[in-house]
């Protein structure tokens, strides 16, 4: 599933990098804590967050990360948006709480990790 | 080819810029993608630490064709034990730390799961050296 469409999904709104919209992603990875986010691999995965700090994008950066979905209504700040942009990281955020992004995202077909 | 970065106390906004620079690095060198993440993340994890619990520190990054050593040096009170500070979940963070997504005591045990060498000196008061080496063939 590409970007945009993942977007329409979540009723997200798309910053950052725009250089990753023709990119594949079949998994997702739903975490708060950015150790965990560290311990696993993600080709062509998505990572679903509630944090939204610089941290989050310094840790996408470090784990090759390339779309980060920030929910609870959160909004990157501009040195995020910096962060992503400079690292080639696509940001999406969206309204929903992550169990209704995790749901949703399932339910078209995106598989967990593990 | 040598890379020094300073670490401020408390500076949550600039940690993670040594990583993220030494990442850099190493992509314009070709270093293989599973390497390179291996490093960045000892690194960033290191660079954390030393931010979340020191007063202050030094990064020195040596990179050679067969390895590289990064020394994350700091002052700050040392870990008193470090077989217990090696345990998934154990942690002394603060709550700032942990609003920053970390301090949920996987730090050390990243690091020593992403290097082929950790060598830990650490004295109480004083302060904690941690010398990481990754092989770049390996």
């Amino acid at each position: 599933m590409k970007i945009k469409e993942i977007a329409k999904l979540l009723d997200g709104r798309i910053l950052g990098c725009q250089d990753n919209f023709e990119m594949e992603f079949h998994k997702a990875f739903s975490s708060d804590l950015m150790s965990d986010v560290l311990k696993v691999s993600f080709d062509d995965t998505l990572l679903i967050t509630g944090l939204c700090n610089n941290q989050t994008m310094r840790t996408a950066d470090m784990a090759d990360v390339s779309v980060v979905i920030i929910g609870r209504d959160k909004r990157a700040d501009e040195e995020m948006l910096s962060l992503a942009e400079d690292s080639g990281i696509t940001i999406i955020e969206s309204p929903y709480s992550l169990f209704k992004i995790s749901g949703i995202l399932f339910s078209v077909g995106i598989k967990p990790l593990y | 080819m040598h890379y020094s970065f300073d670490i401020e106390r408390g500076n949550f906004t600039d940690a993670g810029h040594a990583s993220a620079s030494v990442k850099r690095t190493l992509k314009q060198l070709d270093v293989a993608p599973a390497s390179i993440k291996r490093i960045v993340v000892a690194l960033y994890e290191a660079e954390i630490n030393a931010v979340a619990h020191a007063y202050g520190g030094k990064i020195d990054v040596e990179i050679d064709p067969e390895k590289i050593v990064m020394v994350v040096a700091d002052e700050g009170p040392g870990i008193p034990n470090v077989d217990l500070a090696m345990t998934e979940g154990w942690s002394t963070a603060s709550q700032k730390v942990r609003e920053m997504g970390f301090g949920a005591g996987m730090g050390l045990p990243n690091i020593k799961k992403n290097t082929d060498e950790l060598k830990i000196d650490t004295r109480i008061g004083v302060g904690t050296t941690l010398t990481m080496t990754v092989y770049l063939n390996s």
